[in-house]
């Protein structure tokens, strides 16, 4: 265990500086000048030179690198162009209303998932059956921005109560966990947690359906184990798989909030690249990338840890 | 020498055939294939369906109700006529949501095939690669590219391809890997065919059947991230008809006309759907085993 857990740290290392070498190549396959959004059209060319010195542009690309590299081990993701604030402040805001979102969203869609998928694996060719991979087929299918607009569609129309966007009365103030702010939670988690319920649902039912073929299945049953207690086998069986799915989907939900938070206003992440994006403050886009692109290696990191510890069958080490 | 007379042998059906006819008695299959030809025969031929122009808006007949007479499904935010802009539409987001994974599809096999079938060092160097790619969850990683190269058709083509590339090269390194290994190569390896004829002959005609079913299943993946980016605004520009930006100009209007500004997102959803299933219709029609 302890040799797997540290050859399986010593891989993060080069795949981290693989995924800095990508995210700091961003702003060089951008086109232009990454100073043409703070420069005024008719700058001199002694401003331009300027200003390249004081963002480092003037220097050889591998330098750059390395200063970029030196500088975010210190914590310093650079300055934002449109905002000259520190990136890292700018991010540091944003990630805690992603996370928290994303969180709930995994919570909801895994819970789901799960009873869905059991459901189904249990009860296969049933009735039941058929509505869960419906329900999972859905899930996958939806594209999630559309359903937010569905849904705030629906409780504006049908309902009399519009719902709100934001994080909270009053978007900038700090989040507290009482009903007037979890409200404005509720319908982006939701919208956010169809794809993780579809995939959990799929990947559940697959894995009970396997696991209720094997033979030791017959052979409790055999024993005299009660249906409960065969349960327990199960769920036993269908854990390692079903929490690493669901790990690598609270990843996948951190990169791909964008959309969600666009449509709900949410002040994520993804709210932050999107104005990064229309201000063309790539400074601000490689540091958002750059942290959600490490949460992701590091939550990686953490499913396959966390896997083998629980799994005994896995011996990779 | 004496030709030997073979006896005729009764026609055998081939393994497609066999793969055809279980796709037509698979009746969810069939069923996404008609919607989505007519989509896609629509979409074509839009010109000539005798549709209002897609690009003529008025001040004076916005946001037209479904069923107004004339608009058969509305009018959006500026008084054009959905029907037409959603038939125009399915133009550019099929095309920006087919050929990412069409373009993956290709460079993913190319790189993959290599990958499997040289091995050693090559293999490592193209897959340790791959796995740069798998460090980024793929929304952000087309996002990140996106919102760097800037808004355009073009743009978001190209960051969809990077996105899809790593995943059907991962698939078809190993089933290349598998096949490779199998007795078969080495008999023909044995027998002097060279490395071209073996690629040709003996690997490519066994992977290409499950990669490509790998990479159906990702167009409604493509579909949806595709029409994601123009919603974002990385897409194509306005006025052009395409589901996602029409779903993102129509947004202000969901509380005057709420079901018109659905509308295409529906349509985004349809297709999602159809090319899903039908993408499962083809996995279990292909799966010999059964």
């Amino acid at each position: 265990m302890l040799v797997y857990l540290i050859r399986r740290l010593l891989y993060v290392v080069p795949i981290a500086l693989a995924v800095s070498v990508v995210c700091f190549s961003l702003v060089h396959i951008a086109p232009g000048d990454p100073l043409v959004s703070i420069l005024p059209p008719d700058a001199s060319q002694a401003l331009v030179e300027q200003m390249k010195k004081s963002y480092g542009f003037d220097r050889p690309i591998p330098v750059q690198f390395a200063i970029w590299l030196g500088k975010i081990a210190q914590g310093d993701l650079g300055t934002s162009i449109a905002t000259s604030r520190p990136v890292l402040q700018e991010i540091t805001k944003a990630v805690g209303n992603t996370l928290m979102l994303a969180f709930a969203a995994t919570l909801i869609g895994f819970t789901l998932g799960c009873f869905f998928g059991f459901v189904a694996g249990y009860f296969r060719d049933t009735l039941v059956d058929r509505i869960a991979v419906t329900v999972s087929i859905l899930g996958v299918s939806v594209p999630h921005y559309w359903l937010g607009m569905v849904l705030v569609i629906c409780f504006s129309v049908l309902l009399p109560w519009r719902p709100p966007t934001g994080a909270g009365p009053g978007s900038s103030a700090a989040w507290v966990w009482d009903w007037e702010h979890v409200k404005y939670l509720i319908l982006p988690a939701v919208t956010m947690s169809v794809i993780p319920m579809g995939i959990v649902t799929r990947t559940v039912r697959a894995l009970v359906g396997d696991i209720l073929s094997q033979e030791f299945v017959d052979a409790l049953r055999a024993k005299g184990l009660t249906d409960w207690g065969v349960f327990q086998h199960v769920v036993k069986n269908a854990a390692p798989t079903a929490l690493a799915v669901m790990g690598l989907q609270l990843g996948y939900l951190l990169g791909g909030s964008i959309l969600i938070e666009t449509v709900f206003s949410w002040p994520g992440t993804g709210f932050l690249l999107n104005a990064a994006i229309f201000q063309r403050d790539l400074p601000l886009l490689q540091g958002t990338i750059l942290v959600l692109a490490m949460f992701f290696v590091v939550l990686n990191l953490l499913v396959d840890t966390v896997q083998t510890a629980i799994d005994p069958r896995i011996r990779r080490g | 020498m004496t030709a030997i007379a073979l006896p005729a042998l009764p026609p055998t059906r081939g393994y497609w055939s066999a793969v055809g006819r279980r796709l037509l008695q698979d009746k969810v299959t069939v069923a996404c294939g008609i919607v989505l030809l007519a989509i896609i025969l629509a979409a074509i031929f839009a010109p000539y369906l005798g549709l209002a122009d897609p690009y003529r808006g008025s001040i004076i007949r916005r946001l037209r109700p479904i069923g107004t007479p004339g608009y058969l499904l509305g009018t959006d935010e500026q008084g054009r006529d959905m029907l037409a802009r959603l038939v125009y539409g399915g133009r550019l987001s099929l095309f920006i949501g087919l050929l990412p994974v069409f373009n993956a599809f290709v460079i993913g096999t190319l790189l993959g095939v290599t990958a499997g079938f040289v091995g050693g060092r090559l293999n490592a160097a193209i897959m340790r690669t791959i796995d740069v790619f798998y460090a980024f969850p793929s929304v952000l990683l087309a996002i990140a590219i996106s919102g760097a190269l800037g808004a355009g058709v073009l743009n978001s083509v190209v960051s969809l391809t990077i996105v899809f590339v790593p995943p059907i090269a991962r698939v078809a390194e190993s089933v290349t890997t598998q096949v490779r290994n199998l007795d078969f190569v080495d008999a023909a390896r044995a027998s002097g065919a060279g490395p071209i004829t073996i690629i040709r002959v003996h690997i490519l005609n066994n992977v290409l059947g499950p990669i490509f079913v790998y990479a159906t299943s990702l167009i409604s993946v493509s579909m949806i991230l595709a029409a994601g980016l123009s919603f974002l605004g990385l897409g194509t520009k306005p006025p052009e008809p395409e589901w996602g930006l029409m779903l993102n100009t129509l947004r202000t209007a969901i509380y005057v006309q709420p079901w018109i500004a659905a509308l295409p997102g529906t349509m985004i959803f349809i297709v999602s759907i159809c090319f899903n299933l039908m993408s499962d219709g083809l996995r279990s029609a292909m799966d010999v085993r059964r």
